[in-house]
């Protein structure tokens, strides 16, 4: 009844956990069965290690949080011979985040995923392109093709592409990435803010602004789903916010044919769990079959 | 050792000193397996504000009734909604988070200072009858209320305040050298301001006795997941604090020469 697959990707529920807040999976194993989530999307991976950003790294906000983690990781190579091998245990689709500085990066983080286990890549296009000055591969449309095919050229696993919300059109990068030979595209990732310790003087981050998630962002995130959901034909997963089934209900309606739980892993470890039996009962109430009878049917014709 | 999520129900909950609150939680799933420097992650409110969870340490354990106990200071918006819940309330509580002190010693010597003091309280009691030593330090002789906490759990208490209201004038680790002079302890364990942990950890070691320290950072998953409370070791490795720590062997991440 909530199965579903996204481009080729059979997920049991329609719950994803979120890339950055579920860390690989395991770190939440002693509170939810991983084996009942959708697919479980892991942190950003960069070809090098990372040592993230320094000084403090996270803030509370109004119903939201700001973070500047920074991408820490320990590299693709690390990844596939001692964090893959461990989830390999779970029956659940593994999805990795990937985060280049470079179109070679990018297409060499594909290269090495080519690994049995990985159902999928997101390319995240929010990282800084070196190359640009280091503005974010995801605010020009073209940027964001390079990236998808480097992607592309060197992988036949789905490809999913993470789109940044610190856009003016998002719809157009949606539609780039799709041209660009993306199978889904994800959003929203996290929103630019920062906060302000009135006492010191200073920023409260170390990085000085960070990437804002939550219950906050989640009207500007279904917005923006709804948007792309309405622009593309490629499969959308929708996330920002999501704390309840019924929020996920909202993108599920908006276009959405799978959701991302992420900030609210730490309120609720189980969330993406508990989400997802939430869906249930809500089609179960309403004489509803499949999860798929409400994908964009929000009546909007107003 | 397993950890959960359970509902705790307030049992009792009062104030220890001005600002400063003791709160018993009965959630037996925690109790049975915490382990001294271990913490858990309290939902201090239903809804989105505050949203996150906050870290704070088990203080002590009733393991046959089931309790476990919080001393914590109000600092902000968090402590302040917890610091209102009467008992019979319900509080949403993770763990127990973290790794936990190495209990490998005969003569320990616990140093604290401030809200440090509280993980140390549970660890004194666990090395009962061991006879553990207190140093503690506070601002004034206000903030070592303390004192009376640790009484009965521990063989001596020595007390160092800044302005000399009470004990030896100044900082605990300008006393401690004195106390290590006849070499009687065989561990130092040391939680408080990390400019306190820091002047511990390498008097511990011109001694030549192994220390831990116990970290504090923002933490928002609390459980390894989200990369928000790392730090760097000394070996070139990264450290979550909440899963890898909060405690720590001295020189696993402070530099100490
Ligand atoms: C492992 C661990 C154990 C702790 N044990 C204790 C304890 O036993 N007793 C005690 O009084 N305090 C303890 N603390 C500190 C306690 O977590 C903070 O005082 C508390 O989170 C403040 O919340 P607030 O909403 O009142 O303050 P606010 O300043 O309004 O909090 C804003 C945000 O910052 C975070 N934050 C603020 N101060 C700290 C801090 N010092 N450390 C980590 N996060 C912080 C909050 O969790 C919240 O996300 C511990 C911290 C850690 C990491
Ligand atoms: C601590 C943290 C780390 C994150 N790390 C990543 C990351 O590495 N890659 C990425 O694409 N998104 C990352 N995100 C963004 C989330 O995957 C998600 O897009 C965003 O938080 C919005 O969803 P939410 O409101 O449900 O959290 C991170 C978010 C948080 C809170
Ligand atoms: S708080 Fe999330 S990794 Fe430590």
């Amino acid at each position: 009844m909530i199965a579903v697959e996204i481009a080729g990707i059979k997920m049991k529920t329609p719950v994803m956990t979120a890339s950055g807040t579920f860390g690989s999976g395991p770190e939440y194993a002693d509170f939810v069965d991983l084996n009942k989530i959708g697919a479980i999307v892991v942190k950003g991976t960069t070809l090098a290690p990372r040592d993230g950003n320094k000084g403090r790294r996270i803030a509370e906000t109004p119903a939201g949080m700001l973070n500047c983690i920074g991408l820490e990781n320990p590299g693709v190579d690390e990844f596939v011979g001692r964090i893959l091998p461990g989830l390999a245990r779970y029956d659940v689709p593994v999805i990795v985040n990937i985060a280049g500085f470079t179109v070679d990066e990018f297409g060499e983080l594909a290269a090495r995923l080519n690994v049995p286990g990985v159902a999928g890549l997101e390319v995240n296009v929010s990282c800084p392109n070196v190359k640009e000055g280091g503005i974010a591969w995801g605010v020009d449309c073209a940027n964001v093709a390079a990236a998808v095919k480097a992607v592309r050229r060197n992988t036949k696993l789905p490809v999913i592409t993470k789109l940044s919300p610190n856009v003016t059109d998002i719809v157009s990068v949606a539609k780039a990435a799709e041209d660009a030979g993306s199978d889904a595209v994800s959003l929203i990732n996290t929103l630019v803010g920062m906060t302000i310790d009135i006492h010191r003087w200073r920023p409260e981050l170390g990085n000085v602004t960070g990437g804002l998630s939550g219950p906050a962002v989640k009207p500007v995130a279904l917005r923006m789903v709804w948007q792309v959901a309405r622009a593309v034909k490629c499969p959308v997963i929708g996330m920002g916010g999501i704390m309840t089934a019924g929020d996920a209900v909202e993108f599920l309606l908006a276009g959405a044919r799978a959701v991302a739980v992420g900030t609210a892993n730490f309120v609720n470890p189980r969330a993406s769990v508990e989400i997802a039996e939430g869906i249930k009962d809500y089609l179960v109430e309403r004489g509803l079959r499949h999860v798929s009878e409400i994908v964009g049917k929000v009546n909007d014709n107003i | 050792m397993s950890k959960t999520v359970a509902q705790g129900i307030v049992i009792e909950h009062f104030s220890l000193a001005p600002m400063i609150k003791r709160l018993t939680l009965g959630a037996p799933a925690i109790a049975r397996s915490a382990r001294p420097g271990q913490f858990v992650h309290v939902r201090v409110g239903d809804s989105y504000h505050p949203l996150l969870r906050r870290p704070l340490s088990i203080a002590e354990v009733d393991r046959e009734v089931g309790n476990i106990t919080i001393i914590y200071r109000v600092v902000g918006q968090g402590t302040a909604l917890l610091a209102s819940l009467p008992p019979g309330e319900f509080v949403d509580c993770m763990g127990p988070l973290g790794n936990g002190f190495d209990m490998e010693t005969e003569r320990p010597l616990l140093v604290g200072g401030g809200m440090g003091l509280a993980p140390l309280l549970f660890l004194a009691k666990a090395l009962c009858p061991k006879p553990a030593t207190v140093l503690m330090g506070g601002r004034t002789k206000q903030e070592l209320w303390w004192r009376n906490v640790f009484l009965g759990v521990c063989r001596s208490i020595h007390v160092t305040t800044d302005d000399g209201s009470l004990g030896r004038k100044g900082f605990t680790i300008d006393l401690l050298p004195e106390l290590l002079e006849n070499c009687e302890y065989d561990r130092i364990y040391a939680c408080g301001p990390l400019r306190m942990m820091q002047g511990v950890a390498k008097l511990a070691k011109a001694q030549g006795i192994p220390c831990q320290i116990s970290f504090e950072d923002h933490m928002a998953c609390g459980v390894g997941a989200c990369l928000s409370c790392t730090c760097a070791g000394t070996d070139g490795k990264r450290r979550k604090v909440c899963s890898d720590g909060p405690v720590f062997w001295a020189e696993e991440v402070l530099d100490l020469s």
